[in-house]
C-alpha cells in the first residue's frame, strides 16, 4: 500500500464547491451589508476626499474689458489676465480663493476713479464666467457697459478647479497649522492622564480587597451616559469666572487647554477603564505565585509582572483615548476658549465661513492621526489575543489593610470627581439664574423657549436612539454572523471585515461632513433621505458600527464552530439555525450591542451636527446649540435629561437581560 | 385678492391630482428667527392666509447659510424668511434669489431693501450691536462702564471682554465690518489690536457674549441688543450700552428662492411679511423695524435704538468678507494662545 | 485486503489537499465498502481530519474525486451530500432540549409531528437515554451528550456516518464504555461509518479496517490484527502498540546483526551489510526458562536486566546484552513469569527474539519505504 508519495500534485485548477441556496443567501446578505457600509461610509469618505481637492480660484482669462475715453469711444479688448501680467496686481497664489471669492475688477485699472466720465465694458469669454455687478450675478459673453461709478462695484467670481491648492493654503496658514499642534498636545496629555487614572482605578478594583467595588464600577461608567460636552458645562460652573470653586485654579483660566483636558479625562475615563480592566482581569495568578516564590518585592512584581501583563491593554486604551480626544468636538467648543483644535476648525470652516472645501481638508488631516492610532491598535490587539491562555488561573487578591485603604481613597477621589461633575450640572439646571438668583426653578427645562429644537429634539433623540438600537443591532449582528460563519469566500469576508472595522478610525465630525457632500447631491439617488431621520439613523449606526461588530464577533466565536456543519449535514437551512440557536445563544451580546447603540445615539454630537434638520433636531445637538447661544443652564438641563434617559435605558437593559437570561437561557445553568 | 384666488385654484388642482387631500399650499421656509417666535409668526400669518401652511426649517444664521449654500444646486426651500441680510446677499451672489418687489415695499426704509430693482430681498427688522455690561461684577472689580467702542481698549478692561469670533459668527463679522466702516481701515485695525489685548475669549455665537455677561462669566459682552434685553428680563444684572460712535447692525430679511414651484404662495408670504401687521408682530422682540413709524419701545431697550445704527454697506461687507476675515485671523487667531 | 467483487460505497481517488505550500493530503486513494466501520488513525497533523472533512464537503480537496454510492460528490456542498456527523465537541445546540436537538434534522421534512416525536423516542431508546428528552445538553454528562449527538446524526438515516474524534473529550472509563456502544449501534444499523481518531486502542477495538495515516499519506490499510501483527512500515509498527527500534545491519535475506551477534528475522529484501532498523514488540520477547533448550538456538541472547518498571499487569524491563551491541531492548514480562523466573535488576537472563516477530525496516525516516 505504501505508495511513493513524493510525486507532485497534478497541475490544474482548484475545484470549486457548488453553492447551495444557503451559501448564496449568506453571500447575498454579506454583499447587501457590504453595500450598506460602502454607501454609508466608503463612498461619503471618497466624496469628501475629492471635495478637499476641489479648489476655487480666479480665472482671469475668462474676463474681457474695454475702456472708453472721456468722449465715450471704446479702445481695444483686453483680458484680465493680460492686464494682470502687465500690472502684476495678483501673484499666482493670490488667485487662489474660496467658493465665495470676489475680486474687484477695478484692481486691474490703477488709474480708476469712480467720478471719471470713462465708461467700462465687461464680458466673459465663456458662458459660465461669473461676475457681480453690485450684488447681482451676471454670466456669459454679452458685453455689459457700465459707468465708472457702477464699475466700481464689479467683482469677479471664483471658478472651480481641482488641485492641492487647499492643502497648500492650509499648511501656509499658521493659525490652522497651530490647531494640529494644539490637538496633539491636548490628546497626548489627556491620554497620559486618563490612562494613568484609569489604570489606578482598574488596579484597585482587580487587585485589592477594598469595599464598594460594585458601586465604584457603576459610577465609573456614568460618563458614557452623557454627551462629551457636558463636563465642559460643569467645569464652567465650577471654575468659570463665576465658578463655585474657581479660586482653586489660582487665577488660571478654565477656558482653554486646562478645561479641555479635565473634560476629556472625564468622558474618556470609562472607555480606558473597560479596556484596562479586561487586560488586568486576564493576568495569571500563577505569575504572581512564581514572583512570590522568587521573593520578588511588591514593587518589582508590579513592574515585572503586572505592567508587562497589562501592556497591550494600556497601549490599546491609550490609542482609544487619544482618538476620542483628538476627534472630539463638543468639549473644545464649549470650554476651549480661543484654543483652536482641529475638530472645532472643521466646524468653524463649515458653519462659520461656509468653506466646505477647507472643512474637507481639515477632516482629511484629522483622519490621519485617527487612522494611525487605529492601525497601531489593531496590531496590538492581535498580539493581546495570543497572551490569553486557556489554563490561566484568575488572580485572587488577598487583603492588605494599608493597600486596600489606599485603593479605596483613589477610587473615592475618582468617583467624587465623576459624581461632582454630574451633580454640578444637575444643580445648575435647577437654579433660576446662576449666580444672581439661586431660587430653585424648572424654568431651564422649558426647552421650547430656547434654541436647539425644544422638547421635540429630546423626542427625536429617543426616536433616533430606538431606531439605531433596533436596526443597528440587526445589521451589525447579521453582518458579523455572515463574516464569522460563512465558509470560503475569503476575499469577500476580508473586505467586509475591513469595512466593518473602518468606522472606528473615522471621526464622527468627518463622517457627518462626508454625509453632506455625499447625500446632499441631487444627482445621488439617495438624496431624498437627506434631512430625514433615516440619514441620522444610518449615520449613527455606521459611526458606532465597529464596537458592535466586535462584540458580536466575540459572542459568535464562543459558539461551537461546528453548528453550521451539523445543520447543513442535517440539511437544515442556515436561517433556521440562526433563528433557533445562534440568536438565542447570543442574546446577551445582542442586548449589549443595542444598549451600546442606544446610549451612543443619545449622546453623539459630532457625527450628526452637520446633518440634522429642524424636524430632526436632537437633544445632544440642542445641548451644544443652547450652550452656543449662551443658554448654559438649559444646556446642562438637557444634558441631564440625556443622562437620566440613558440611566433608564440601562436599567431596562439590565432588567431585560436578567429576564432573558432566566427565561431563554435556563440551559446555561447546570440542573 | 387675485393671488389669493390663484393660490386656491392651484391648491384645488393639487388636491385633485394628489390622493393626499391637502386644501392648502405648503411652503418650506428656512429661517433663523428665534425658536420661540416661530409659532406666533406662523399663527399670525395664518390668521390672514389660512390656506398657506408654513413648514419651518430653523437653525442659527451660520448653519442656515451653510445649509442654503450647500443646497445651491438643488434648493429645498421655497422662501427664506428671517435670515441675515448679508447671508441673503451671498445667496444673491450665487444667483439663488428670485427678484420680487413685494406689495408695499415702497413704505419700507430703503436701507432694509435690496438695492437692485426689483429687489432680491427685503428686510423685516434689525438687530443692533450693543455692549452688555454686568453691573454687579463691574462694581466688584471697580470698573466704570464704557461709553464708546474706543473705551473698550482701556487697560482696566483687560480680560473682562468677550466678543464673538467674526470667523464663525455673523454678529462678530458685523461688529468688525462696522468698525472698519466707522473708523476707516487703519484706525479700525489699530482699535482691534487694542481690543484684542482685553478680550478674554471669542465665542462662536453672537448672543453668547451677552449671556455670559448676564451670568457674570464676563463683565463686558460685545453682542447685540436683543439677547441683552432678554437676559435683563430674566434677571441678569446688566446694562445695555450703545456706544456713542454708533453701532453696526444686521437686518433680518426675507427672499424667494429662485426656481420654487410655489412662486405664487411665496409672493403672498413676502407681501405679508412686510405688512404693517407683520411689523407689529416683529416689534414684540425687535426695537428696530423696516417700516418706519410702527415701532413701539421694547422692554429694557431705549426708544431710539434706530438712531444708533450706522449706515451699513452690506455690499461692501460681502465683497470684502474674505479679505477681512483673513486679516483678522492672521492678526488675532494665530496669537490666541491660552492665558494661563 | 483483497478487492471485493461489489463496488465500494465510498471511493476516494487521488485526493490532494494543499494549504499554500503545505500538503495535508498527498494523492490519497481509498475504497470503503457499504456497512464497513473504518478508522482513520494517525498522529495529529497526519491529514486524517482533513480527509474526513473532504468527505463531508466541509474542506474542499485541491485535487481528486470522491464518489459515494456511485454518485460523484466531489464538489457538492455539505447539504447536498448524504451523511450524519458527530464532532469531538458534541456541537449540541445548548438552548434546545435533547428532544429538539434530535428532532432538528427531522423538521422541515413534511413529516407529521407525531412521527417526529416517535422517531425521537426511538432514537433516545436506541442510545440508551429514554428519559432525558426534556433536559438541556448542559444537564447531561459528556458521554450522554455524545450519545445525543450520535442520535441526532443518525436521525435522518444517513448513508454515511462521520465521527470526528467523538470520544477524545471524554473520561477514560466513559470512553471505553462508549466505544462498545457505538460499535454495537453501528452494527445494528449497518451504516457505513468513518471515525477519525488518534487513539490506537480505540481504532483497534472498533474498526473493521484501520487506515493509518502519516504526513498526508496512507501508510497502511488493514484489519486491526493485520495492522498490529504485520505493520508494513516502521511508522505503523511504532505508532500502533510499542516496538523496539534497534540499529542493525542486514546480513542475508532473513538475518540481521547487532554489534557482534547475528539473529534470524522475518524475510526482507535488503542487501547484506545495509544498515537497517530491526523492530520487535516488547511483549514478543520470550524469556527463556532455566533448563529449557530451544531447537533453534539462533535467536537466543543472553542479557543483563537493567531497570525494571512495574506497570500494573506486567513488568517492563531494560535488557542489555553483548549480542545487542549498544542497543537497549525493552521487554514486557507478565507478573507470573517475573516471579517464576525470579527477575531482578542486575540479574541475568536468556531471551528469545522469535524470528517471525523480528521485523526489518530501512533506516532513516519514520516513513517505511518513503523518503
Amino acid at each position: 500500500m505504501a505508495a511513493v508519495t513524493d510525486t507532485l500534485m497534478p497541475s490544474g485548477s482548484l475545484p470549486r464547491q457548488r453553492l447551495d441556496r444557503d451559501d448564496l443567501v449568506k453571500r447575498g446578505l454579506m454583499v447587501v451589508i457590504s453595500l450598506y457600509l460602502i454607501v454609508s461610509l466608503a463612498a461619503p469618505l471618497y466624496v469628501m476626499l475629492s471635495k478637499s481637492f476641489s479648489t476655487y480660484s480666479f480665472d482671469l482669462t475668462r474676463y474681457e474689458f474695454q475702456v472708453s475715453d472721456a468722449a465715450g469711444h471704446f479702445g481695444q479688448t483686453t483680458t484680465a489676465a493680460v492686464l494682470n501680467d502687465r500690472l502684476s496686481v495678483l501673484t499666482r497664489d493670490k488667485l487662489a480663493t474660496n467658493a465665495d471669492g470676489r475680486l474687484a475688477a477695478t484692481s486691474f485699472f490703477p488709474d480708476f476713479s469712480f467720478r471719471s466720465p470713462v465708461k467700462y465694458r465687461i464680458r466673459g469669454t465663456t458662458d459660465d464666467a461669473a461676475y457681480l455687478i453690485g450684488s447681482d450675478l451676471h454670466r456669459g459673453t454679452e458685453w455689459q457697459e457700465l459707468d465708472s461709478n457702477t464699475f466700481r462695484r464689479v467683482a469677479l467670481r471664483s471658478a472651480r478647479s481641482t488641485g492641492i491648492g487647499n492643502y497648500v493654503s492650509y499648511f501656509s496658514t499658521p493659525t490652522l497649522f497651530r490647531s494640529i499642534e494644539n490637538s496633539l498636545f491636548i490628546a497626548v496629555i489627556s491620554t497620559a492622564l486618563t490612562v494613568g487614572i484609569a489604570f489606578g482605578f482598574a488596579y484597585a478594583i482587580s487587585r485589592s480587597c477594598m469595599r464598594f467595588k460594585g458601586v465604584f464600577r457603576l459610577i465609573a461608567m456614568a460618563p458614557i451616559l452623557v454627551p462629551s460636552l457636558l463636563p465642559g458645562i460643569a467645569l464652567i460652573y465650577l471654575f468659570g469666572n463665576q465658578g463655585m470653586i474657581r479660586d482653586v485654579l489660582f487665577g488660571a483660566s478654565i477656558y482653554g487647554p486646562l478645561g479641555i483636558i479635565i473634560g476629556s479625562v472625564f468622558f474618556t475615563f470609562p472607555h480606558a477603564l473597560i479596556i484596562i480592566s479586561t487586560a488586568l482581569a486576564i493576568s495569571d495568578q500563577r505569575h504572581y505565585e512564581a514572583a512570590a516564590s522568587l521573593r520578588a518585592s511588591k514593587w518589582r512584581t508590579f513592574w515585572t509582572v503586572t505592567i508587562p501583563g497589562a501592556r497591550f491593554g494600556l497601549i490599546s486604551a491609550a490609542f482609544v483615548v487619544f482618538t476620542l480626544v483628538i476627534t472630539d468636538f463638543g468639549l473644545p467648543k464649549v470650554i476651549g476658549g480661543q484654543y483652536n483644535v482641529l475638530a472645532v476648525d472643521i466646524y468653524k470652516q463649515v458653519i462659520g465661513q461656509q468653506n466646505f472645501e477647507m472643512g474637507a481638508v481639515v477632516s482629511v488631516i484629522l483622519l490621519v492621526p485617527a487612522l494611525a492610532a487605529f492601525l497601531v491598535d489593531r496590531l496590538v490587539q492581535k498580539k493581546q489575543v495570543a497572551l490569553l491562555s486557556a489554563r490561566s488561573v484568575p488572580y485572587a487578591p488577598k487583603p492588605n489593610r494599608k493597600f486596600d485603604r489606599l485603593c479605596l481613597g483613589w477610587c473615592s477621589l475618582v468617583a467624587a470627581f465623576i459624581i461632582g461633575i454630574l451633580l454640578v450640572c444637575q444643580l445648575a439646571a435647577l437654579v433660576k439664574f446662576w449666580p444672581y438668583d439661586l431660587t430653585p426653578s424648572l424654568k431651564n427645562f422649558a426647552f421650547n423657549h430656547m434654541d436647539g429644537g425644544g422638547w421635540g429634539s429630546y423626542k427625536n433623540s429617543i426616536q433616533l436612539s430606538g431606531l439605531t438600537a433596533i436596526f443597528g443591532t440587526i445589521i451589525v449582528f447579521t453582518g458579523a454572523y455572515m463574516v464569522e460563519k460563512t465558509e470560503g469566500f475569503w476575499k469577500g469576508r476580508a473586505v467586509f471585515h475591513f469595512l466593518a472595522m473602518l468606522p472606528m478610525a473615522v471621526p464622527g465630525l468627518v463622517l457627518g461632513l462626508a454625509y453632506i457632500f455625499f447625500f446632499n447631491n441631487p444627482a445621488n439617488p439617495l438624496h431624498p433621505i437627506y434631512g430625514t431621520m433615516a440619514i441620522l439613523v444610518i449615520c449613527t449606526i455606521t459611526h458606532f458600527y465597529t464596537v458592535g461588530h466586535l462584540t458580536a464577533l466575540t459572542a459568535l466565536k464562543q459558539i461551537d464552530g461546528e453548528f453550521e456543519s451539523v445543520a447543513s449535514s442535517l440539511k437544515q437551512p442556515f436561517y433556521k439555525l440562526f433563528a433557533r440557536v445562534t440568536v438565542p445563544v447570543c442574546l446577551p451580546a445582542i442586548l449589549d450591542i443595542s444598549i451600546y447603540l442606544f446610549v451612543n445615539a443619545m449622546t453623539t454630537v459630532s457625527a450628526v451636527v452637520f446633518i440634522y434638520s429642524t424636524d430632526t433636531a436632537l437633544a445632544s445637538v440642542a445641548v451644544l446649540n443652547m450652550d452656543d447661544a449662551g443658554d448654559i443652564a438649559p444646556a446642562a438641563a438637557m444634558g441631564m435629561m440625556i443622562f437620566y434617559t440613558n440611566v433608564v435605558a440601562r436599567l431596562v437593559h439590565a432588567f431585560l437581560s436578567r429576564a432573558v437570561l432566566s427565561r431563554t437561557q435556563a440551559w446555561r445553568s447546570r440542573g | 385678492m387675485n393671488t389669493h384666488k390663484s393660490v386656491a385654484l392651484a391648491a384645488l388642482a393639487f388636491t385633485l391630482l394628489s390622493s393626499a387631500a391637502y386644501a392648502e399650499t405648503q411652503l418650506t421656509v428656512y429661517t433663523a428667527f428665534e425658536a420661540v417666535d416661530l409659532q406666533r409668526y406662523a399663527d399670525t400669518f395664518n390668521a390672514d392666509h389660512p390656506d398657506i401652511k408654513i413648514n419651518w426649517v430653523r437653525d442659527s444664521t451660520g448653519v442656515m447659510t451653510a445649509k442654503l449654500l450647500a443646497e445651491k444646486d438643488n434648493p429645498q426651500a421655497d422662501v427664506v424668511w428671517g435670515v441675515a441680510a448679508s447671508s441673503l446677499l451671498m445667496l444673491k451672489g450665487e444667483g439663488m434669489l428670485e427678484p420680487y418687489a413685494p406689495a408695499g415695499v415702497e413704505k419700507l426704509d430703503p436701507k432694509f431693501v435690496d438695492s437692485s430693482t426689483p429687489p432680491s430681498w427685503v428686510g423685516m427688522d434689525a438687530y443692533v450691536a450693543a455692549i452688555c455690561y454686568n453691573t454687579v461684577e463691574a462694581k466688584k472689580l471697580g470698573l466704570t462702564p464704557p461709553k464708546s467702542w474706543k473705551d473698550l481698549t482701556k487697560p482696566e478692561y483687560k480680560d473682562h471682554i468677550v466678543m464673538p469670533n467674526p470667523a464663525s459668527s455673523g454678529t462678530g463679522f458685523l461688529d468688525v465690518s462696522a468698525w472698519l466702516q466707522l473708523f476707516g481701515e487703519k484706525d479700525a485695525w489699530a482699535f482691534m489690536d487694542g481690543l484684542h489685548k482685553n478680550i478674554s475669549s471669542y465665542t462662536h455665537s453672537g448672543s453668547k457674549p451677552c449671556k455670559m455677561a448676564g451670568a457674570g462669566e464676563t463683565v463686558i459682552g460685545v453682542s447685540f441688543e436683543f439677547p441683552g434685553a432678554k437676559a435683563k428680563s430674566a434677571g441678569a444684572p446688566i446694562d445695555i450700552i450703545f456706544p456713542e460712535e454708533g453701532s453696526g447692525w444686521e437686518a433680518e430679511a426675507g427672499a424667494i428662492i429662485a426656481g420654487t414651484p410655489k412662486l405664487d404662495a411665496a409672493k403672498v408670504l413676502m407681501d405679508w411679511s412686510i405688512s404693517k401687521k407683520a411689523n407689529e408682530m416683529y416689534n414684540v422682540g425687535y426695537a428696530v423695524l423696516a417700516m418706519p413709524g410702527v415701532a413701539k419701545p421694547v422692554e429694557n431697550l431705549p426708544p431710539d435704538v434706530a438712531s444708533k445704527m450706522i449706515k451699513n454697506d452690506f455690499e461692501w461687507a460681502a465683497s470684502n468678507r474674505n479679505a477681512i476675515l483673513k486679516e483678522w485671523s492672521t492678526r488675532y487667531d494665530s496669537k490666541s494662545e491660552p492665558k494661563s | 485486503m483483497a478487492p471485493s467483487s461489489n463496488p465500494a460505497y465510498l471511493q476516494i481517488s487521488n485526493l490532494w489537499k494543499a494549504f499554500g505550500e503545505f500538503h495535508a493530503l498527498k494523492d490519497v486513494s481509498l475504497d470503503i465498502k457499504e456497512g464497513e466501520f473504518v478508522c482513520f488513525l494517525g498522529p495529529s497533523g497526519c491529514g486524517k481530519t482533513t480527509l474526513l472533512r473532504a468527505v463531508a464537503g466541509l474542506d474542499l480537496q485541491s485535487r481528486g474525486t470522491i464518489r459515494q454510492g456511485g454518485r460523484d460528490i466531489s464538489t457538492l456542498p455539505p447539504s447536498k451530500r448524504d451523511y450524519g456527523i458527530v464532532f469531538q465537541s458534541y456541537a449540541l445546540f445548548p438552548n434546545l432540549t435533547i428532544a429538539k436537538n434530535i428532532a432538528f434534522g427531522l423538521e422541515n421534512t413534511k413529516r407529521p409531528k407525531a412521527e417526529i416525536e416517535a422517531r425521537v423516542k426511538e432514537l433516545l431508546a436506541l442510545v440508551g437515554l429514554p428519559d432525558q428528552a426534556n433536559k438541556y445538553p448542559s444537564q447531561l454528562s459528556g458521554g450522554q451528550q455524545q450519545r445525543i449527538a450520535l442520535a441526532r446524526a443518525i436521525a435522518i438515516s444517513p448513508g454515511l456516518l462521520l465521527l470526528d474524534e467523538p470520544l477524545s473529550a471524554l473520561d477514560a472509563k466513559v470512553r471505553v464504555h462508549l466505544r462498545h456502544e457505538i460499535k454495537e449501534l453501528q452494527r445494528k444499523l449497518g451504516v457505513t461509518t468513518i471515525m477519525v481518531t488518534h487513539d490506537q486502542e480505540e481504532a483497534l477495538s472498533m474498526a473493521d479496517r484501520i487506515v493509518v495515516m502519516n504526513h498526508g499519506v496512507i501508510e497502511q490499510v488493514g484489519t486491526p490484527t493485520e495492522i498490529y501483527r504485520h505493520p508494513k512500515t516502521l511508522f505503523v509498527a511504532d505508532f500502533i502498540g510499542e516496538t523496539n527500534k534497534l540499529q542493525a545491519r542486514a546480513t542475508n535475506k532473513n538475518g540481521v546483526a547487532f554489534g557482534t551477534g547475528e539473529l534470524r528475522c522475518a524475510p526482507h529484501s535488503f542487501d547484506a551489510d545495509q544498515p537497517v532498523i530491526a523492530a520487535i514488540r516488547p511483549e514478543d520477547v520470550i524469556p527463556h526458562e532455566t533448563g529449557f533448550k530451544s531447537g533453534e538456538a539462533h535467536n537466543l541472547i543472553d542479557v543483563v536486566i537493567g531497570e525494571m518498571e512495574f506497570l500494573g499487569s506486567f513488568w517492563r524491563t531494560r535488557l542489555r546484552g553483548k549480542k545487542l551491541g549498544d542497543e537497549v531492548l525493552f521487554a514486557d514480562f507478565s507478573i507470573n513469569a517475573a516471579r517464576r523466573l525470579g527477575l531482578a535488576e542486575g540479574g541475568f537472563l536468556t531471551v528469545e527474539l522469535p524470528a517471525e516477530r523480528l521485523l526489518v525496516f530501512p533506516q532513516g525516516g519514520d516513513h517505511g519505504s518513503g523518503h
